[in-house]
């Protein structure tokens, strides 16, 4: 048993920490999410400078080979950092279906762009009914002589406009909740027939509602055998929940640390509103909760690449049960103990209450994982 | 990082484990997981065989019988008691009055009281609370008045657990009250609970059990030689123990031997044709309870792995307890719940027929209460934590 991040991780934090404090400190992150592209395309080839885009991936594709408790740090810290750089999509979700399931020359092709910084990735999964429903997949591919034809919509794809290929859920098989007749698709966004709606979410990153109509991709566009893809699309995206929950761990953080700050300073009736105790107990609370879910965000890393699948569903499940609580008691008292002041724009916590409350419900809120949780008995 | 147990550790669980399932009376293990109450001689008796095993005191010093055991391991053997449905161990004796002594009692002292404790032949209480004092403590009045080679005290305490079992008590007393400080003038005195003056009142609580009684101190004569540590400094000895007091109030080993007797239980119940167990509202509620557990079982040897070094246990101490005490009232409330009306039946009029088991779940409910309240409330561990740990 041991808690402590080892020697390269406590290394590897340190520059990410060191990187975020200088470059990415909250003026320089405004300026980001109000350019054009939302993202700052000199932060990514920092990323890649740094190896953290490489980090998880094979050595043979340039990587290190870390698990998800190497990522976590540097989960901590974007959550921390409120980074809006694609990385959880790139090197989480979309890298790793290629790791998990590509072929030799699609792990080549596309790991090595990633881990130079010359390919970002978005995972194109969630459909309108779908809801949390990861075999919800109505959007259909086709078999032609040559390839795949592509029809449907993908909805809400976090970071698909800055995206240089797609990975793609379609359905070649079966009526849209079966959990077989789901295969996975690298689509190039620029092709004929792929049409991108974009917009910016409530956290302020960007996303797209794609389109397909008619899309043609070649037979070595897919992912891994045809039809067979959910259980490396649950894999995958419990891994992504980890690191998410990992995110959610350095946010909670931040907006304690900053809340705590405020109620030593803030002064009401000649005294530091930290000094009543009905605010303190409420800080406590924030401070256990932030603990608590650190555990479970430990646990959930740890389990991310258990080879029990059985282990691994009801650990991510039960990790993102606590998180989706504590995202939103945490968030919410720290808008709540900061006053007007933490409702605005200008102040930082503003932003972390938003990005905590889209975590609470990514990959799944805790009603989703109750469910499942109690179906892993 | 690594949430594993080293093999080390792995084997010496198996070890803990086995030992157990040879050595825990099976009369013994029916009480506490049936919620009966024990009686004096279950109490010693446990005492008794983990001392014959030399278990009877892990976290003593070595040469009084401690087992030199790392900080994991204690936490192991706490938890495979907890889990195998051990009696409690008498906190007063082994885990609270013992520190003391260690730490501030005369070679003399130690010599006379600690064997008594580790092998179980006397019982320990502790007297701290008073009517006027409890959570604020330093206020207590019960007075000490030093005549010749003994203290003659006078006044009462309230919430003493066990004190009809009690052979000994170790008390908090007031013996000058010429200081500028509430906390200065109190001292550690240690009396025979047979000594005359000394009279005992139950307090029986809403489950109808007997644990916890006021003690009454008529001109008590005791022996100047039971003070511990210098007279009007006890208040030092008191936050010395209050760290110890709320070491092992987590309890994850027996919330999580209650989380499976209660996903048994939601298992013969029914509802509408259905195992209760299978009701998603129910067992809802029953995962957010099991998660949280789960949750404090990390947190818990991520602050023993803190700990490892030496370092004392602090503020975050209060966290467990404070989680702990939540998740076993949530355990006895989903209890109550599950079993419905049928929570109600408490006492048989008659000998015949009546379903002990179920009847014991609701005044455990009730007896549960206690745990946000003892031992420093939850208020009052929520305080250490704002003052210690976040400076407020």
């Amino acid at each position: 048993m041991n808690f402590d991040y080892s020697e390269e991780q406590q290394l590897l934090t340190q520059s990410v920490r060191q990187f975020l404090t200088k470059e990415y400190t909250f003026a320089a992150r405004q300026a980001i999410i109000e350019s054009d592209q939302g993202y700052s395309e000199q932060v990514w080839t920092t990323f890649a400078e740094m190896g953290l885009l490489g980090l998880p991936f094979a050595s043979e594709v340039g990587g290190f080979g870390g698990n998800a408790v190497d990522l976590m740090p540097v989960m901590e810290a974007i959550g921390d950092g409120l980074i809006v750089e694609p990385y959880l999509a790139s090197v989480g979700l979309g890298g790793q279906f290629i790791a998990r399931g590509g072929s030799q020359a699609q792990q080549q092709e596309i790991l090595t762009a990633l881990i130079s910084g010359r390919c970002k990735l978005a995972f194109a999964q969630t459909e309108r009914q779908a809801r949390y429903n990861l075999a919800h997949v109505a959007c259909r591919a086709e078999k032609t002589a040559d390839g795949y034809r592509l029809e449907g919509e993908k909805c809400v794809v976090l970071h698909a406009p800055c995206a240089d290929k797609l990975i793609v859920s379609t359905r070649t098989a079966g009526r849209t909740t079966d959990a077989d007749g789901i295969s996975l698709f690298i689509v190039d966004p620029s092709a004929p027939g792929v049409t991108l709606t974009p917009y910016r979410t409530i956290d302020n990153l960007r996303a797209a509602d794609v389109r397909f109509a008619g899309t043609v991709v070649p037979a070595d566009a897919l992912i891994g055998p045809e039809g067979q893809a959910l259980s490396l699309i649950e894999a995958v995206v419990d891994y992504a929940t980890a690191l998410v929950c990992a995110e959610a761990v350095g946010a909670m953080q931040f907006a304690n640390d900053t809340t705590l700050e405020y109620l030593k300073t803030r002064q009401q009736f000649g005294v530091p509103i930290g000094s009543f105790q009905a605010l303190q107990h409420r800080m406590v609370e924030m401070t256990i909760i932030a603990e608590q879910a650190k555990s479970m965000a430990c646990l959930a890393c740890v389990k991310a690449d258990s080879a029990d699948a059985d282990e691994r569903r009801r650990t991510i499940s039960a990790a993102k049960i606590h998180i989706a609580d504590a995202c939103r008691h945490i968030s919410q008292e720290a808008v709540q103990l900061h006053g007007g002041m933490g409702m605005t724009e200008e102040l930082k916590v503003s932003h972390t209450f938003r990005r905590l409350t889209m975590i609470a419900q990514t990959f799944g809120d805790a009603d989703h994982h109750l469910e499942r949780f109690a179906a892993c008995e | 990082m690594d949430l594993n147990y080293s093999p080390e550790e792995m084997a010496f669980r198996d070890e803990v484990r086995a030992w157990l399932k040879d050595n825990l009376p099976d009369e013994l293990r029916d009480k506490v997981v049936n919620y009966e109450e024990l009686t004096k001689e279950d109490l010693l008796r446990w005492q008794k065989i983990t001392a014959e095993r030399g278990w009877g005191a892990p976290d003593w010093p070595e040469e009084w019988g401690g087992t030199n055991w790392t900080i994991v391991q204690r936490h192991i053997f706490e938890e495979e008691c907890g889990y195998a449905g051990c009696p409690p161990r008498i906190p007063f004796g082994v885990s609270m009055c013992a520190p003391v002594l260690h730490k501030f009692g005369t070679q003399e002292q130690k010599q006379r009281f600690l064997p008594g404790m580790y092998n179980g032949d006397i019982f320990w209480c502790q007297g701290y609370s008073e009517p006027g004092s409890g959570s604020d403590l330093a206020s207590l009045k019960t007075s000490a008045v030093r005549e010749g080679d003994s203290f003659v005290v006078n006044g009462q305490k309230i919430w003493t657990t066990w004190a009809q079992h009690a052979d000994w008590i170790f008390c908090l007393v007031r013996t000058s009250a010429d200081f500028p400080k509430r906390q200065q003038g109190i001292s550690f005195l240690l009396m025979d609970m047979n000594t005359p003056g000394i009279s005992i009142r139950p307090l029986m609580l809403m489950d109808g059990g007997h644990e916890v009684n006021e003690v009454f101190f008529d001109d008590v004569r005791v022996p100047a030689e039971n003070l511990i540590h210098e007279e009007n400094d006890g208040w030092t000895v008191a936050k010395y123990l209050l760290g110890y007091e709320r070491l092992g109030t987590g309890n994850t080993g027996a919330s999580k031997r209650e989380v499976l007797r209660l996903k048994e239980l939601a298992a013969q119940q029914s509802k509408n044709g259905k195992p209760l167990i299978d009701d998603p509202r129910f067992r809802d509620r029953l995962s957010r309870v099991e998660v949280e557990l789960m949750a404090l079982e990390i947190t818990n040897l991520r602050f023993l792995d803190q700990m490892r070094g030496g370092r004392a246990p602090g503020a975050e101490v209060s966290l467990l307890k404070i989680r702990g005490t939540e998740i076993q009232q949530a355990l006895t409330e989903l209890m109550l719940e599950a079993v419905g009306p049928l929570a109600q039946p408490f006492q048989s009029l008659h000998a015949t027929d009546f379903d002990q088991q179920t009847a014991s779940i609701a005044p455990r409910y009730c007896n549960y209460r206690k745990t946000s309240i003892y031992a420093g409330s939850n208020e009052i561990q929520r305080n250490i934590i704002a003052k210690a740990s976040l400076g407020l």
